[in-house]
Parts: structure tokens; sequence; C-alpha cells
């Protein structure tokens, strides 16, 4: 066997849903496996904002589209021994595939560490899958892989309805559902054919219980099964879909190791080496099972069981890749029992996962099988109902936990129940209240009673607390309970003092001083791997009340620093500030300090305990990070490097005497604050767009009589989507001022004038006492008004004016000695006719602090921090202008997970994940980065329907192009005409509501066409509605969609300027 | 549902108040945990806990209640034994209302016909990091306003003779006739041999089962210092003498070591999980098992021709010792499981290999 000296690790990518920052997380520890080793990594991956693409993770990094045939140049370039296909989920997984199938592995002579490729489609084509587990007499679930539309008819009637059909090869579902009857089939089994050749078809088993195990094997055949999960939502709700809870608690002994067996006797059977996820169903009411799959890699509940345990799988995944015997490697915690051994928890976990639904048009908040949830948070606890509360208030959508909350307003509570949707938990907490018994909801839910009793639990404590009229009266060992039960401070005192009309939170700081005087406090607990039985110096640590004793001490020598990380990730706020919280965390460290992490989201590497000297995996809310501090009296607590969540923490954490580090809180204040920050700008003479504070709808119609549409509206304290609403009309202005307001009542709106065909622009920066001391100016492809976040950015700017620059920068100036900067922060203007309006500044590092410090190579937050510790820090030495390439940052969508979506951009962000890619010139950079969203260059055939009169201008260019570059176009009328009249041709296709022939649904059913651009005239419902199913079946039918004038341009410019052939494969280090 | 308070205490004065559940008592005996995360119908049942307070480091008990007593092939179907061996019970988290369709009653309802006390409410993880640096104590659970109840070490006292049958009996009907000596036999290492056609024939601890016609002699798992059992040792000696296959689980492997000339010596808070890893000597293969034993094995007395066959991957503690020639070995962890991991059951088809070469 030939020595593994270099090794090659495919990413997955941008994040998307069913795939998102988990795989930072496990090709992280992969990397620093392989890195201990000795061996030389080669990463491939053109998500620039995670923390492996990061120095010093891997020795080489490649910003590209993680697909078979750059891999296949990069193999070629780099000439690896080894590849490791495991740890960038399903994208690498299929990647290496194909490159398995095409030869290219061969060709090369590289070797595929740990799990053999056959043994991977054994897993992943179904048909063999089922085969090889009945060799075993495992038994799967009855299911038969048809080809077509007629025959999965023929097997579904054979089986008898409800069934479900599933998609082969493809990511958390996407294809799959269920189906009642014929007609749904139907139309569920044409689309899933568009994803894959094959589909299954199976008998339904919903209302079994489902189990997952994740299993680790070695080459000397050695198993142990990590950890086991138990789905709270029984099955039909995808597992990424469903409340997740570690280990198992409704299985008996015999359940827990019948299955654990199988596991072990089918991991050896495929003969996987490394970690896979065996998942089952399991019969409520005897010990039948069925295993439903298995996947033979790290996956979403991999980096789930590793962060539950404390047990690093993908990092031992990697060292048995690499040869090792279990037995060989040791227990990471203990340092000094095996790696061989199967985790003793002592506490439960709570996995919540966290949707965003409500960002999207027109998609069904039914959940199904298909997975929509963005993100997800897991909660410790050393009983359910505290696990379980702490989790709800981390998933951060308003809730206090599972009582307390905003009545939800439920007209049919039976049909809420039966047809679960995103507010699935708050609608039980709604039926219980409301007297329904356990076992009517078990009826209608099918989620088991245990689960159920215990929630049920918490309405009867909530009920006894109601009886009390406040704190006074109520007796210590009540509150203690209550506490126990996981009730925050505020429940209590929302519970308590309803007949009180106080401030909020001048009661709940009541209930925190009343609580402490009587010492009910909670105490700090190990995760250590082996429930005490040996000691462990593990830092992975987690609060709770159902204990009498810390097990760790507290310095309190003011020599450690707080970080407070991201949270759950959601659309908005992701992988991006991971790496903003890890890299303080480094910087901290380096310095000598200790780092210290309050993060709560186990899809992270800051949430890995070998990254930070103590790692608090609990809540991000006032109480759980003052509890902290109370304990830890840290020198200070940075707030800006983990998006809005621990912002939002600035002044209420200076308000309880907690020191911020960096910015002040009342300076942090004055930035999100629109009206002082706007008051600010105007004393500054900062020019900004017409504004106004609002109150009242009739004041906001008055405005926008005066100034126009379309309009800009905001709240205060608000990342994404609703922090920043462009509305065309008055009936838009209306539905986003509700939604503006339903989530921040405390502060006025702020309505703007939105100029068009403005330029937009950011500035990521760092200044120290108020002076700028390090900046990054980039350019948006798209003109303002789509969301920051869904924008194509370009850094440096490749089409601004030298005096625009200028002015940015004196602007920027200005406000960062206007606030008094020290530390991260980040502008957002807007340019035209060289007019310079700012839109909005952040005192934190935004989404694009990442990308902006890679491309130039200058870490931001490395900077950042030093000045937010006092330390000196150096103006980086060079600046935008060296750079002789161009990054670009570009938005990953997941609208065909989300059935039903429009996949237009605007108001809402949309994006779930983004790549940033680095190319020789604009041309090449945006290439690759559409390339790394999953676009291709297109064969031929070319939809074009571009709007208003002022898009199909702004196409005429690259209609052109296309023509010259021989393509077929297609348009619709009002398009084609246009092109007629400039001589590009193009063959009419009909608008989809018309009967005509050709037809535009048609070719794109047939897949006649390769690229869809479709441009909305503007964004009133009419025009939406109009060609939104040519949009959604570009999408449905997975087909490469555009719908935004200067983004398709650009691209169309790129591919027809630049050859496939012709795309540079150079890595990070060689720009 | 009013709450009474109960208090544990330990020798060293270590007090941790919770609430009672089961039944309305105190009681006394040697502290120990388990870190297992299921099986609590199992262990309870099982005669290893003889006199002993059990603590589950696993938070959340009661989940899914106790099964009925229904009896197969002569043993319960779903239980070690025919009554609860420990003297308390102490969780941190218990289910009042439990879920499962083979549930017939609650622990709480269980442990109340049992006379066994248990509490719960108290912090399970710093108990057992107090038994982890002190060692295991004697202790007691008191109910609130009762005299605390004596400490006396159970120990002292010989287990074996109280949990071993009185009288010989037999299950299955098998080829293999399988002498068992009941130390404190698990239900499971029956069923595992009957499974494997033998004919089991159960005797007390200190019977001379070499008197009987036997294919080969499983020697049973139990509570308590292994010493106590001079008369079991001296059988298998003469066992040894006889040449016949032996086969010896847990308390077994402890007495078949003394046969065989090694010590035995307490530990210091003993291994009680089912994570523990063991590695066969000399090879690669590791495995995860289940125990139950505050006592263990040093084999560097052992006598010529005994060698160790398994060694405990965390601690390098004995699992488990052969003959280098003849048909005898042992293992310190339960390869019938229950409760536990199943991976080892391939020790009884050893076994009977052993008895099936035996015979030719």
């Amino acid at each position: 066997m030939e020595e593994i000296k270099k090794v090659i690790l495919l990413g997955s990518g941008a994040l998307k849903i069913g795939e998102a920052g988990e795989f930072d997380y496990s090709g992280s520890q992969a990397l620093k496996a392989l890195k201990e080793e000795g061996i030389y990594t080669v990463l491939i991956n053109p998500n620039i904002a995670t923390i492996q693409t990061s120095e010093g993770i891997a020795d080489k990094v490649y910003f590209l589209p993680v697909t078979p045939d750059f891999v296949e140049e990069v193999i070629a370039k780099e000439r690896p021994q080894g590849i490791l296909l495991a740890f960038g989920g399903q994208t690498a997984l299929n990647c290496g595939v194909k490159l398995y199938r095409g030869g290219v592995l061969e060709k090369y002579n590289v070797r595929v560490l740990g799990t053999p490729v056959q043994a991977i489609i054994d897993t992943e084509d179904r048909e063999k899958f089922v085969e090889k587990l009945d060799q075993i007499n495992v038994r799967t679930i009855k299911s038969q892989a048809v080809t077509t539309v007629a025959d999965a008819k023929a097997v579904a009637s054979e089986l008898g309805y409800p069934i479900i059909i599933r998609a082969a090869y493809t990511l958390g579902g996407l294809g799959s559902g269920f189906c009642d009857n014929e007609q749904e089939l139907d139309a569920l089994a044409s689309k899933a054919f568009t994803y894959s050749p094959q589909i299954l078809v199976e008998k339904s088993l919903k209302g079994w219980k489902e189990v997952e195990y994740e299993v680790v094997r070695d080459r000397f055949d050695n198993c142990i099964t990590v950890c086991n999960m138990e789905n709270f939502d029984p099955l039909g709700i995808h597992t990424g879909e469903s409340i997740v809870v570690a280990p198992s608690q409704t299985l008996t002994n015999s359940e827990y190791h019948k299955l654990r067996r199988l596991a072990i006797d089918i991991i050896r059977h495929i003969g996987i080496v490394g970690e896979c996820n065996v998942q089952y169903a399991l019969d409520p009411n005897s010990e039948d099972y069925r295993v439903i799959e298995v996947n033979a890699r790290l996956s979403r509940s991999s980096a789930l069981a590793s962060k539950a345990t404390g047990y690093p799988l993908a990092f031992v995944a990697a060292k048995l890749g690499l040869g090792y015997g279990l037995h060989e490697l040791k227990n990471s915690v203990t340092k000094s029992t095996t790696a061989c051994f199967e985790p003793a928890l002592d506490y439960i976990v709570c996995k919540i996962p966290r949707w965003d639904l409500g960002k999207f048009k027109g998609v069904s908040r039914e959940l199904g099988s298909s997975m929509k949830s963005v993100g997800e948070v897991m909660s410790i606890g050393r009983n359910f109902e505290e696990a379980l509360q702490k989790g709800l208030r981390m998933i951060e959508q308003g809730m206090h936990g599972f009582v307390a909350n905003k009545e939800l307003a439920v007209e049919d509570v039976d049909q809420a129940l039966s047809h679960p949707t995103d507010k699935r938990i708050f609608i039980i907490a709604n039926a219980l209240r409301k007297g329904y018994t356990v076992d009517r909801i078990y009826a209608l839910t099918r989620i088991d009673r245990w689960f159920l009793e215990k929630l049920h639990g918490i309405i009867e404590l909530e009920k006894q607390l109601e009886g009390y009229d406040g704190l006074e009266t109520l007796p210590d060992s009540m509150l203690l309970e209550a506490k126990q039960k996981g009730f925050s401070d505020f429940q209590l005192a929302r519970t308590l003092s309803k007949v009180r009309k106080g401030d909020m939170e001048d009661e709940v700081s009541r209930v925190r001083e009343w609580r402490k005087a009587r010492g009910i406090l909670p105490v700090v607990k190990q995760i250590d791997t082996l429930a005490a039985e040996y000691p462990a110096m593990t830092n992975y640590l987690y609060l709770t009340y159902n204990g009498t004793a810390h097990d760790v001490d507290f310095p309190r020598d003011g020599q450690s620093v707080v970080v407070l990380g991201s949270g759950a990730y959601r659309i908005g706020s992701s992988v991006e500030f991971d790496w903003c919280s890890v890299n303080a965390v480094e910087a901290i460290r380096r310095t000598g300090l200790k780092a210290i992490m309050i993060n709560y989201n186990p899809e992270t590497v800051s949430t890995d305990y070998d990254m930070c000297d103590r790692l608090y995996f609990d809540e991000l809310t006032l109480e759980r990070v003052l509890d902290i501090t109370d304990l830890e009296a840290p020198r200070g607590v940075i707030v800006s490097v983990g998006g809005q969540t621990p912002n939002n923490l600035a002044m209420r954490l200076d308000a309880h005497s907690v020191p911020i580090l960096g910015t002040s809180a009342s300076d942090v204040d004055r930035a999100e604050d629109r009206h002082k920050f706007s008051s600010m700008c105007d004393e500054l003479g900062v020019d900004q767009p017409r504004w106004r504070e609002l109150t009242s709808l009739e004041d906001i119609y008055a405005f926008a009589d005066e100034v126009g549409f379309p309009l800009l509206i905001r709240p205060s304290y608000v990342l994404s989507g609703a922090a920043m609403n462009v509305v065309s009309n008055k009936q838009e202005l209306e539905h986003f001022l509700t939604l503006a307001t339903s989530v921040s009542k405390q502060y006025p709106v702020v309505v703007t004038e939105f100029i068009e065909n403005a330029k937009e622009i950011e500035i990521d920066a760092v200044a120290k006492g108020g002076e700028v001391i390090a900046y990054a100016i980039s350019e948006h492809v798209e003109f303002a008004g789509v969301h920051s976040g869904d924008a194509t950015m370009v850094f440096p700017p490749q089409k601004m004016y030298v005096e625009t620059m200028r002015r940015i920068k004196r602007i920027s100036r200005e406000v960062a000695r206007g606030l008094h900067i020290s530390g991260p922060f980040n502008m957002q203007l807007m340019a035209k006719n060289n007019e310079i309006k700012v839109i909005e500044c952040n005192l934190r590092a935004s989404r694009s602090f990442p990308f902006v410090s890679k491309v130039l190579k200058v870490n931001f937050i490395d900077l950042a921090t030093r000045v937010m510790l006092g330390l000196p820090a150096e103006p980086p030495s060079k600046s935008a202008f060296d750079l002789d390439y161009v990054g670009i940052k570009a938005p990953q969508f997941s609208f065909s997970r989300l059935q039903k979506a429009d996949p237009v951009l605007g108001v809402e962000m949309a994006s779930t994940g983004e790549v940033g890619c680095i190319g020789e010139d604009f041309h090449e950079a945006i290439l690759k980065a559409m390339l790394s969203v999953g676009y291709t260059i297109p064969a031929k055939n070319i939809l074009l329907s571009t709007g208003d009169s002022r898009s199909k201008t702004d196409m005429l260019s690259a209609a052109q192009s296309l023509q010259r570059a021989g393509y077929n176009i297609f348009a619709t009328r009002g398009t084609a005409e246009f092109l007629a009249l400039s001589g590009v041709e193009a063959t009419v296709l009909h608008w989809p509501d018309s009967p005509e022939k050709p037809n535009t649904l048609d070719y794109i059913k047939e897949r006649r066409i390769d690229l869809v651009v479709n441009i909305p005239k503007n964004l009133t419902p009419g025009e939406l509605s109009n060609d939104y199913s040519i949009r959604r079946g570009a999408i449905d039918f997975n087909i490469p969609l555009i719908t935004n004038a200067r983004l398709a341009s650009a691209f169309i410019e790129a591919f027809c300027r630049i050859r496939r052939d012709k795309i540079t494969i150079k890595s990070w280090n060689e720009y | 549902m009013e709450k009474k308070r109960s208090i544990l205490t330990l020798e060293d004065g270590s007090r941790f108040e919770g609430f009672s559940f089961g039944a309305a008592t105190s009681a006394g005996g040697e502290v120990v945990f388990n870190t297992a995360m299921t099986g609590y119908p199992e262990s309870l049942t099982d005669p290893s806990y003889r006199g002993q307070i059990l603590v589950l480091t696993y938070p959340l008990v009661g989940n899914y209640g106790v099964p009925p007593m229904e009896v197969d092939g002569g043993l319960p179907k779903f239980f070690e034994s025919d009554a609860i061996h420990i003297r308390a019970l102490v969780v941190s988290d218990y289910s009042f209302r439990h879920s499962h369709w083979n549930a017939v009653k609650s622990l709480d309802e269980w442990l109340r016909e049992n006379n066994v006390p248990g509490v719960y409410g108290v912090d399970t993880r710093l108990i057992t990091k107090t038994i982890r640096e002190r060692g295991v104590m004697l202790g007691a659970v008191t109910l609130d306003g009762e005299a605390a109840p004596p400490l006396e070490d159970p120990n002292r006292r010989n287990l074996v003779a109280e949990v071993s049958c009185t009288k010989t009996e037999i299950y299955g009907n098998g080829k293999h006739r399988i002498a068992l000596v009941d130390c404190g036999c698990k239900y499971n290492i029956i069923r595992c041999l009957v499974a494997r056609d033998a004919t089991v024939v159960r005797v007390p601890w200190d019977y001379d089962f070499t008197q009987l016609d036997y294919d080969g002699v499983m020697i049973s798992n139990g509570p308590g210092d292994p010493q106590m059992c001079a008369a079991t040792i001296a059988n298998i000696r003469k066992a040894i003498a006889l040449g016949k296959p032996i086969f010896g689980i847990c308390l077994g492997n402890q007495l078949l070591s003394l046969a065989a000339g090694a010590a035995t010596y307490k530990l210091k808070y003993g291994h009680r999980s089912h994570n523990q890893p063991v590695l066969t000597v000399g090879t690669d293969r590791a495995v995860i098992t289940s125990q139950n034993h505050g006592y263990a094995v040093d084999t560097t007395s052992l006598e010529a021709g005994w060698e160790p066959l398994f060694v405990n991957l965390n601690d390098g503690t004995n699992e488990g010792i052969r003959h280098s020639s003849k048909p005898f070995f042992s293992a310190q962890f339960h390869p019938e499981a229950s409760s536990g991991p199943v991976d080892t059951e391939y020790l009884f088809d050893e076994f009977i290999k052993n008895i099936e070469q035996w015979k030719r």
C-alpha cells in the first residue's frame, strides 16, 4: 500500500437546506486529524465563510465548485494519494461516486480513504440497499424502484396507500413525499423524476417511532454505536424537521440493544470504515422495525451526536480512514481512556429545528418528509422539560419556552395537531391549556405519550404558578421546581405578575434578584462522555438547575474573555458569524487570555470544545449570559462577532454592569436605533435617503405621498429581511409594516425613500478609538433593492469611481468617529450619480467579514479583537488596490426544497448560504461563483423573459452575446419583439396561462431549456403571479434560474467570454 | 401528590436530600453507581446488586414503566431473577407517568410491591463523583422522620448464599448438558444456553456439580466478595482436573481465577455500565461490554497454563482468563448482556463449540 502523504478533502459548498454548517464542523475535524498525522491536506470548497477554508486548517484551499470536472482538474494538478468523500455531505459523496464511476480516481491512482465507494453506492441506490440488507435478514421498508410514473402507480396500488416516494441520490429527502391517492402520486412522481432517474415507492409507516444510531467501524471490524437518538415527532416528518432527543427516552433495553445490534450488523455487512448513520422506524406497539436508510458518511445527525456526547465522530472517522483501529485512539475528552467506547450521557439533549418559512412567499408551512428548516439548536438539561424549554428559547422565534408565550390564534386545534407545521410544539401547548387530554393529542399526533405527559406537566406547573399573585407568596420549593423544569425568569415574571402592568424588563430583573437572594442558582456541569465514571478535564459545560454542585472552579482572575456566538443558523445569519466567533476566540487565546465561548448551535465549529478554553453550550439569553458572567467574572464580553443575537444584548448587559469590550453599548444603541443614527448622520453632514420615524399608518401614507414609492422600511434591532424591506406600493407597505411592528414593539419604525437603480456598496471595517484602521469596500452586482444577503458582491470593486471610493472612506471615517467605534463595523451605502447615501450601519462584524478577510488576506476579526482587548493593532500594510485578482461572493438559494415558494428576490432575504470565489478578473470570478452555487454553463437553449423596458435594455447586450456565441434564444412575446428590434432572433414561447403552443411551461417540463432568465417587472402581486409558474417550473424541474437582469447579464457575459476549460485552477495561496 | 422527603447519606457524612418514591421506607447498603442509560427492570433484578443501593447516573428513569411477569421456559421473560435485589434506588428525575406498550405498572408501583425505597431529585452526578473520588461507601436512604438504618457492609455476609437457588432445577431439553453453578445467576445466561441446544442443570453455589453427568460447566455471576465462595472454588478445582469445558462469567471469572491460582481485590468503585471496552489479548479485536462488578482479578499469580484472555482498555484491569490448552475460559463482563450491549454473546457459541469438541 502506497504511503499516504497528500489527501484531498471535498467540502460541501454553500450552506443549503439539508446541508448546512455541520459539514464545516466535520471537515474541520477531519483536516485536524490528518494534520496531526503530518499529512498534506488539500481542501476543495467554495464556501469562503467556513472555518475549514481558513488559514492553518488545510494546507491548500481551492475555492472551486465541488463538481467532478473541477475536482478532476485539482487532482491532476495536486496528485494526491488519497481522497476523503465522507466529510462534505451529499455534495461530496455524489461527486466522489461520479469520480469513481468516471474512472478519475483510478486514472490518477487516488485511494478513497475510509468507506469504499462500492459501499456508498450500496447504501445510496435503494434497490441495492434493500437487496444488501435482505442478505442478512434485516427488514427494510417494502419498496420498489421504478423509472416511470406508470410503474410507480402500479406499485402503489399493490402496496396500498398511503405510500411514500423518494428520489434516489438526493439531499435530505429532496423530491420525496407522502401520497394518499393516485392524483397526489402523479404530481409528486413527475417532479421526483426531474431530480433522479429512479424513484422508490414504499409503504408508509406514518406514526411509527423514528430512531437513529451513529455507528463507527474500523478496519479490524471493531464497531461501536456512539449515540442513539429518538425523534419526538413520529415517522412522516423528516428527521431534519423533527425535535430530536438523545439518548432515546421511550425505548426499553431490549429495543435499544436490538436496534444497536442491527446497526452493527449492517455496518459490517456493508463494509463501512469510518462512520455511518442508521435510521429506523420502530413500531410503537411491538419490537417490529424497519431500516429507513443508512448514510455512509458524516451527516447532520453525526454532528449532532458529536455535540450531544462529546465524542468527536468526524475526527475519529478520519483517523479510521487512515487505518487506525478504534482501540488505538484515545478518548479526546478524558485523554486517558480509549476512543473505543460508547459514551454514557448523564443529561438529555434536545435538538429543535429553526424554520424561516415566513421569509418565503407562497411556501407551505406544513411539515412532511422533506426538509425545510434552515438551522437547529441543541439544548442540554437534566430532564426533558428543562432541555425543551431551553431549546424553545434558543430558536429565537419570539418564544420564551413552552409556556408564557403570546397566545397563538389557532382556528382548528384538531386540524393543527394532525397537520403539523413549524408551530407544532406551540399548538400542543395551546391544546393542553384548552384541556385536551394526552390521549387525545396522542391520537392526533402519534407523539409518544411519554413526551406529551412531560409537556402536560409543564402546563400543570404553569397553572399552579398562576395561582400565586407574586414572588412574595411563592414558596421557594416551587420557584426551584419551576427553574428545574426550565422556566426562565421571564416566564416566571409573566406567569406571576399578570395582574401588574409594570415594565417587563424590571419584573424579570426582580425575579432574578429574588431567586439569587434565596440561593436558587444554576450549577455548571461537564459533558465528559463517561457520566463522571472517570475524571475528565473537559471544558465542555452546560448549566442546569437539576444539581447542587458545580463541576468546575471559577478562577475569577480577570484573565478570561467571553465571546457570544451566533445561535441557530437562519436566513441572514449563518456560518460567517461562526467564522467570526472562532477567529475572535483564537485571537483572544493568542494573547494568553482565556476565551470562554457561549453558543448552542450543534452545526458549528465554535461549539467544538477544543476551540476555546471553556465552552458553555447554553442559551444566549440575558438571563443565562448573566448567570455565566456572575460565575466567571470575565474581563469582558465580546458581543460584536456573533451577528445580531449577541449584538442585541449589548445594552441590557451593560445595564447589568457587565463590561462590554469594544464599542460602548450606548454607541451600539446609537447605531441600532435608526432615529438616533439618522440624527447623528444629519449632525455629521453625512447624506442619507430621506427618512422619517413613524408611529401611525396615516403618517406613513403622508410620507409616501411626499417622497413616492418605492420605500425602505426598517424596524430597529432586527437582522435580515425584516430589517430592510423595500416596498413598491401601498399594499406591500401595509404588509411589511404589520410584519415589522410585530417583530419589534419597543422601537418605532423608520421609513426611508428608496432610490431606484442605485449601486449598492458595502464597507467592512475595523476602527480603533474612532479611527478606521482597516477597511474593505465591496460593490453589489445587483442594484440596491436586492437584500444585501442575496446580492452578488464584488471585492475589490471593479466598476466604481475613485471619487466614490474616496467619499465612502471619508463617510466611514466620520461615522467611526461619531460613534467612537472600537471594533468591527459594517456600513451599507447607495451611490447614484456620484451621490452617496448611507443606508445602515452595524457596529458588529457583518456576514461579509470572512469574505473580505480571505480575499484581502487580512484577518479583520483578529484585528478587531485586538482592538477590543485594548492591544496594539497595526493597520494592514496592503490595500485592495494591491490585489490583482477579484473575489465574488454569491448567494445560494434552496428554493427547490421549499415547495411552492416563489423564487424571486427582493424585500426579504431568501438565500440560505453563499460561496466566495477568486478569479483572474470579474468574469472568471463570477463564473466560478455561479458554478459553485449550482448553475451550469448552458448547453444551447436559453429562455429570456426580461420584465420591464429597463431590464430589457439591460439585458440586450447579453442577449447579443448569446446570439454571437451560437445559443438558441427562446423568449416570451414581449421580450422576443424587443430583441428583434435589435436584430436578436428569438423563438417565441407562449406564457404558461396561454393555451398556445409552443408554450414556456412545456419546454421547461420537457427540460428543453438550459437556463431561464425571468425578470419580474416589479413586486406587485399581479406581476409576480403572472410569471410565477415559469420561475417555479424552472426550480421544480431543476433548470438554472436567474431573476435579476444585472446578474443575468454578468453571468451570460462571463460564460460567453470564458470557455469552461479556460478557467484557471488556482489555490488560495497562489493568488 | 404530597412529596415526601428522603435522604441519601454516605459513610463519609455526605447528605443528598431528595424526595421519596417507591416504598415509603428506609434502607442501608453499599452505595454504587451505574452509568447505563437503559435497563432498570433488568438491573434491579440482577442478583449481583444484592445488598447495594444503586445510583443511576442517567437522570431520566422510569420512562417506559415495568413489563409484565410473564413466564417462558420456566423463567420470567423480562427479568433477570424473581425479585428486586437492590436495597434502594437513587435517581435524579423520576418519570411518574410512563409510556410503553409492554408496561403493566410503573417503576414506583413495582418498588412499592417489593418494599424497596427510591429517592429522586438528588444530584446523582455529584454522588457519582463523590464515590469515584473516595471509593465505594456504605450509605443509607432515610425517609424523612424515620431513624437512619444501621450501616452494615453487605460484603461481610455471604451474599452468594443469599441469592443462590436452594435446590437443583432443570431448564431446556437440548443435547448439551450444562451444569450451571448458581452464584446469583442472571436468567439470561440460562436463556442463552437453552437457545444453543442445551439442557441447563442449575445447582446451588456450593453444590458439588462434579458428581453430575455434565458436558460443560457454567459458573455464573453473583454478588459480593469472591473469597466468600470457598466451596465453589474447591468444586471448580475438581472440575479443572476433570477437564470438561468451563465457562465463567463475572463472579465466575473471579472464582475460576482463584481456582487457577490468581488473587482478587476490590476495585475502588467497580465497573457498572454498558460501555466498557475490552480487548482480546494479543489481537486488535475490541468489544463493548456490559459490566457489573466490584472486585477484579489480579492475574500475576495465575498458575502455569493460564493466561489473560481479555483486558479492559480503559484501566487495564483483567476481563477474563483462559487455559492455553484446555477448554476453560471466563469473562469478567456479561456476554448474556440484559441489560446492555449483546456484542459478546458469541462467547456462548465458543463454549458450546468447546463442548462439541470435548464430546468428540
